[in-house]
């Protein structure tokens, strides 16, 4: 939290407190100034949450711990199809949801144990291929275990997935709260998954301040004084994984009880280049950073599609980018130009040494 | 007097390169033992073997009465050996209060659970390697600059900042590659105090140095290497008027070159 | 038996496009320590323009010979891909030389979504059909083993391509410089080496390689489309690492080897897990062999040893 106050221009550093009453009010308002808009931009900040998800577990393997993982987005559909098969009438099985969510969490980190054992030794950019494969092996099985045993249902995907229920509350359905008056189930979701990736920041940052943190910090910088203090980089990058993973699951079967239905398409290389780029546009290594680069990112490829696709129909009467188009254009140079003019984000990762200054007078005492 | 680290014939070969060849030494409690010799004379090598950066290919190293886990660097360290680097080894974009901290890491053990949590065990380990870390600091004498990122300390700080991290891990041996290596002479001669002092506070050190000034006024015995093997060991006067020390230093002796 | 020589020739023929490719890659990791991403992008972009190329001279000279029309589309595809290759390198990985390490493959990434998109832009999402200028009517060479023209050129135009790489790089003076720079950068300027003419060299020559690959690939499949590129990208990456990241000898053998791996695998993948997982599998054997090397020989085949810089 400290961190994203110091991030908001102007006021953070000036007026630290009002910065976080602002961050809370717009968190908060965010949903009912885009139903404003229309319903579809509340769904598109529900999705934002979920990628701020993704981003915060990812920045935890790559920024934390130096670990580029281009196959991120395949703990997301561990999860995904976790909660599809248990919660779905696939298999007709239909457990509640506060057992689907901790299993979701679980595969994704063993499918993270499982990836980090073999790569272990692998230097950076060997690892990112091997991940990027491991995702593609991931999507691959998805893609094609429904023969001779229907187990993913191929290509169509599984459809009619068991909404988020929290102890009976159908999150799904409206909440009416009065005869007139009723909360539209996609602010329920957001304020759901407001809540889930709240609770994520204040579990990373945790994280980043303590012993695992520095220890992953000391690995990213410099792998054998790492060891040569006695770090188990071994142990330490499996937890990187397997953490890194569960947030992941934990995303990927809210994804999936959201949407209601998921398909081996919504986990392509390019969601894990997306949620990469959320990442590297905030600032590797800082939880402010992943918070603004998935919000940033996951947002303007709507707003250009509500923008550029009308304007490009009045100036050449016809579409001539789409926008899907328009969202891997506008993410591969966002990857590129950030990196060859602003490596370390947009927001840097400078304001973690705020925190040494409260340690500081801790340890005085 | 106790014997702390006993080296038994250990030999370590990279591809037609013999670096080490059946060194045996002993460093006995509380002493700053000195290993010196010709560059590529198997110095680092023979660090990096005991360390556990690499595995010997033969022989082994006894610690404090057992034997010591080959080529396992964390649980090396986990029995009480520390080291620098000849060329510093800091984590870089860490502040010089996190390099120690991370130094303490194994001596603490709160795990995933107790951060989530933040319970009890964890605030308070967490408030002690914060404490310790700021004596350290203050130990090596550059308290005044935890906050600043290591890059961005001077060359000596940097130095001092190694030794502080090395320290954190509560080592038992110290040891130490070519601490005074760039260093003028008024932080050698600084660096030669603090070394005493560590001596003094307990902690056996074990020194690789060029400045025979250093070497000679600091260490109690000295091990002379030359081409991975070892020419001679004993008090410094003695060393120093040994033939073959002489020889391997000017060049001489049956290996000329 | 027929079957088997039928899955060594089909090996072969993928094998020697992947070495082509794999070529390209290992001559920049050895040069710079980078994976360019974008390298398989490159064959997209060359099979592409080549596939533009002859849609306009059929357009303008119907009756012009294919083997004409085909050297025409290289002549074409070839100094698209060299200006493509020169600019990637010296607008984007120049400048990240000095980086940090996650930087410039980061870069690459986007680089090779870049170049996708802007494929897509311009020449749709579509698949499009390759003009197969030469005969694919099968030969039998021996009773119940096929092999088409297109598959013979493709194995013949790699072997004499790679053979004329190894001479440029041990016999004439760029291809010293070349090893100089690859073996040490600042040394080799030190000894008037012009490293970044090197460098801006090795681009151009690997998307040269690329291009003809791509034509191929194109040709021996009928198909082309704006994400072609990324597959046998990645597997040319493999056959790069499996044969020695750096090393030339070790691309081609790698390359070949993968082709082989994947066509017996493809074959016989129905059989080993009893009918369980089936061809759609075929492109995960790359992957598990990219780990598996990796993992118990991590300089390959052919490679030399690994620093760590301890």
């Amino acid at each position: 939290m400290n961190e994203l106050v110091s991030a908001v221009p102007w006021l953070g550093k000036r007026n630290p407190m009002a910065a976080r009453w602002l961050i809370i009010i717009l968190a908060l308002a965010a949903p009912i100034i885009a139903w404003q808009f229309g319903r579809s931009w509340v769904r598109i900040l529900d999705f934002a949450l979920l990628y701020m998800m993704l981003a915060l577990g990812l920045n935890l393997v790559v920024g934390f711990a130096g670990l580029l993982d281009l196959g991120y987005i395949a703990f997301y559909a561990v999860g995904a199809y976790t909660f599809a098969f248990l919660a779905s009438p696939h298999f007709d099985v239909h457990l509640p949801f506060w057992i689907v969510l901790p299993l979701g969490a679980a595969f994704a980190a063993l499918a993270g144990i499982m990836l980090g054992f073999p790569v272990l030794r692998l230097r950076g950019d060997y690892l990112a291929i091997v991940t990027l494969g491991f995702g593609e092996i991931i999507r691959i099985f998805m893609l094609n275990l429904n023969y001779p045993v229907n187990i993913t249902n191929g290509p169509q995907g599984i459809n009619m997935i068991d909404p988020i229920n929290l102890f009976g509350w159908d999150l799904s359905r409206n909440l009416q709260v009065t005869e007139t008056f009723s909360i539209n189930s996609l602010f329920l979701y957001y304020y759901f998954f407001l809540l889930c990736v709240a609770g994520s920041i204040l579990f990373i940052q945790r994280l980043q301040i303590s012993r695992v943190g520095r220890a992953w910090a000391a690995m990213r910088d410099d792998e054998l004084a790492a060891k040569a203090i006695g770090i188990n980089t071994r142990n330490m990058k499996l937890l990187a994984f397997s953490l890194g993973a569960t947030f992941g699951g934990v995303a990927g079967a809210l994804f999936g009880a959201f949407q209601g239905f998921v398909s081996p398409e919504s986990f392509s290389l390019m969601e894990s280049i997306a949620v990469l780029t959320m990442v590297v546009f905030g600032g590797m290594g800082n939880i402010a950073g992943a918070i603004v680069g998935a919000f940033v990112l996951a947002l303007l490829p709507e707003i250009l599609r509500d923008v550029a696709v009308p304007l490009q129909q009045t100036l050449f009467g016809t579409v001539i980018l789409d926008p899907e188009v328009l969202r891997m254009l506008l993410l591969s140079l966002a990857m590129i130009l950030m990196m060859l003019l602003r490596p370390s984000g947009m927001i840097p990762a400078r304001a973690r040494y705020a925190h040494a200054e409260n340690m500081k007078r801790e340890g005085a005492q | 007097m106790i014997t702390l680290l006993e080296a038994r014939n250990i030999g370590k070969r990279f591809g037609g390169l013999q670096a080490l060849t059946d060194v045996s030494l002993t460093i006995r409690k509380g002493e700053v033992y000195g290993l010196i010799g010709p560059n590529g004379a198997g110095k680092t090598t023979f660090f990096n073997v005991l360390t556990g950066a690499y595995t010997p290919d033969g022989g082994e190293f006894v610690f404090n009465g057992s034997e010591l886990p080959a080529g396992k660097p964390h649980k090396i360290v986990g029995r009480g050996i520390a080291r620098t680097f000849q060329n510093i080894r800091l984590f870089r974009d860490l502040t010089a209060l996190e390099n120690v901290m991370a130094g303490h890491h194994v001596r603490t053990k709160a795990g995933v659970w107790g951060i989530l949590t933040q319970n009890r065990f964890t605030c308070e380990e967490e408030r002690l390697t914060t404490q310790r870390a700021y004596e350290l600091l203050d130990y090596v004498g550059i308290g005044r600059f935890a906050e600043v990122v290591s890059k961005n300390l001077s060359y000596g700080d940097q130095r001092r900042l190694e030794i502080a991290r090395a320290l954190a891990t509560e080592p038992q041996l110290l040891a130490l590659d070519e601490p005074a290596a760039g260093m003028n002479a008024t932080e050698t001669a600084q660096l030669k105090l603090l070394i005493e002092q560590i001596r003094h506070d307990g902690i056996t050190v074990m020194l690789i140095e060029h400045d025979v000034k250093l070497v000679m006024g600091l260490c109690d015995r000295v091990a002379v290497l030359d081409f991975g093997k070892k020419i001679a060991e004993d008090v410094p006067a003695v060393v120093q008027k040994n033939e073959a020390v002489i020889a391997a230093y000017l060049g001489g002796g049956k290996h000329a070159h | 038996m027929e079957t088997l020589i039928q899955q060594l020739i089909n090996g072969l023929v993928i094998g020697s496009v992947y070495a082509l490719i794999a070529l390209g890659y290992t001559m920049v990791y050895g040069i710079l320590g980078l994976i360019n991403f974008a390298h398989g992008d490159v064959l997209m972009v060359g099979a592409l323009t080549a596939l533009q190329t002859m849609m306009f001279l059929m357009g303008v000279a119907p009756g012009m010979s294919p083997v004409y029309m085909l050297t025409i589309a290289l002549m074409v595809a070839i100094p698209v891909c060299i200006t493509l290759g020169f600019l990637m390198e010296r607008l984007a990985y120049r400048r990240l030389r000095n980086a940090p390490r996650l930087a410039p493959l980061i870069t690459a990434i986007g680089m090779s979504f870049l170049l996708q998109t802007v494929a897509m832009i311009l020449w749709g999402r579509n698949y499009h059909t390759f003009p197969q200028l030469i005969s694919t009517t099968p030969m039998q060479p021996i009773e119940g083993v096929f092999i088409t023209p297109v598959q013979v050129i493709i194995i013949a135009a790699s072997a004499a391509i790679m053979i004329g790489l190894s001479l440029l790089v041990t016999r004439t003076r760029i291809g010293r410089a070349m090893r100089a720079t690859a073996e040490n950068h600042r040394v080799a300027s030190l000894m008037g080496v012009d490293t970044n003419a090197v460098i801006a060299f090795t681009f151009v020559v690997g998307a040269a390689l690329a291009a003809v690959a791509g034509v191929m690939y194109a040709s021996n499949y009928g198909i082309a489309h704006y994400g072609m590129g990324f597959m046998p990208g990645l597997k040319a990456f493999t056959a790069a690492v499996l044969g020695g990241i750096g090393n030339l000898g070790g691309a081609m053998l790698g390359g070949i080897m993968l082709g082989l791996v994947e066509s017996f695998g493809a074959g016989y993948i129905e059989h080993l897990t009893f009918g369980f997982l089936n061809s759609s599998y075929q492109d995960i054997f790359a992957f598990i062999i990219l780990g598996l090397v990796l993992i118990f020989k991590p300089t390959g085949l052919l490679g030399e040893r690994v620093s760590d810089r301890a």
